[in-house]
């Protein structure tokens, strides 16, 4: 209990909350909201939406090393969203992309109250997700 | 112990500001689906529209309709059944709205039935065959002639009368009028001009009780 609820501490729990609230985000926009979610938002859900499990488990059992199977996950997930983030800009041309017919990855539909991108919205979510593990993973070494 | 008591209120704090969300976001679309009526009260009726039911009913139904979309076959007895349950208080106004690849097809078909006063029976035979020409990446409108062939359609006439320019214009205005409403989805109703925003059979059935209650008895 002692040593492995420690090591399980605020990062984990807070890379899990990050993951928790952008999940129930992404259904909003998609469930509610009625937007359909474009082929790299998919595969950003994908990523995503395990995390919530994973280390929602490791949080409850306060199992730190949730961290590890956490890890690809989030770097995967960061992976899409900096390429989709990219698109979305236009520093990377659309007709590159991967996209299907229907939805657009580079779509300006992709924003949450006018100005925000969806696909920075995912990168801010993988980004902090990322460093929390890694530095939930510093502390686990150390002690 | 104190983590699990944390996750069990973050859990909580996310799923009512879910639920939040939703209340607000369906309060927010409901009245812009009512300003859009207000600019726009021409888009809701035509005169090229189809009806079912009693012109002079002081309840009209109108649905933006997809002869290619299942919830709009599952929901058309039941739409129908509220017409014939009302001694000619509803009639239900069809405006389309071909959501589908195949579905202008489909319409143009109807309404070259329409042409000849077999459009109800034309379209319950398209909708009973959905399955078999609508499916889904692979449409097959022309299959709908098949379907309606024993409605005593004159097949030769119809078939010469689907490519009508009237037909087409009539089309491209249901198309236009659907975009200045925002019906984003099939099948998209108003009942005297109000959108039925929460989406459902029961929701539809109230919603017209409600404007036969404003109704004045004679």
């Amino acid at each position: 209990m002692d040593k492995a609820q420690r090591s399980a501490g605020t990062p984990l729990f807070l890379a899990w909350l990050v993951a928790l609230v952008a999940t129930g985000g992404a259904l909003f926009l998609g469930e509610v909201m009625g937007k359909t979610p474009c082929l790299l938002c998919w595969y950003q859900r994908i990523a995503m939406f395990p995390l919530v499990v994973v280390l929602g488990v490791g949080v409850f059992d306060g199992d730190a090393r949730s961290a590890r199977y956490a890890l690809p996950l989030a770097w995967a997930g960061l992976g899409l969203a900096l390429y989709h983030s990219l698109l979305f800009w236009g520093v990377i041309d659309e007709a590159l992309s991967p996209c299907q017919q229907g939805v657009s990855c580079a779509d300006a539909d992709l924003q949450v109250a006018g100005f925000v991108p969806i696909p920075l919205l995912s990168l801010f979510a993988f980004t902090a997700i990322l460093v929390l593990l890694l530095s939930n993973r510093k502390k686990e070494g150390r002690s | 112990m104190k983590s699990k008591w944390l996750m069990a209120g973050a859990v909580g704090v996310v799923a009512l500001a879910f639920i939040t969300g939703i209340a607000i976001y369906r309060d927010r679309s409901a009245q812009q689906a009512a300003t859009a009526v207000q600019a726009g009260s021409d888009a809701l009726v035509r005169a090229h529209a189809p009806v079912f039911g009693n012109p002079q009913a002081k309840v009209t139904i109108i649905e933006f309709f997809d002869p290619s979309c299942e919830t709009c076959r599952a929901l058309y007895p039941v739409v129908k059944g509220i017409v014939n349950a009302s001694f000619g208080q509803v009639r239900l106004v069809l405006r389309y709205a071909p959501l589908h690849p195949g579905s202008d097809r489909a319409v143009q078909i109807l309404e070259a039935a329409r042409l000849q006063g077999k459009y109800w029976p034309a379209l319950e035979r398209a909708l009973a065959d959905q399955p078999r020409w609508a499916a889904h990446g692979n449409p097959q409108p022309e299959l709908i002639w098949e379907s309606i062939a024993d409605t005593g359609v004159d097949m030769a006439k119809a078939r010469a009368d689907a490519g009508s320019p009237a037909i087409a214009d009539a089309l491209r205005q249901d198309i236009a009028d659907m975009q200045a409403l925002k019906v984003r989805a099939t099948p998209g109703f108003f009942v005297n001009g109000r959108p039925l925003t929460n989406f459902g059979e029961a929701q539809l059935k109230a919603l017209v009780n409600e404007e036969l209650a404003k109704v004045p008895k004679p």
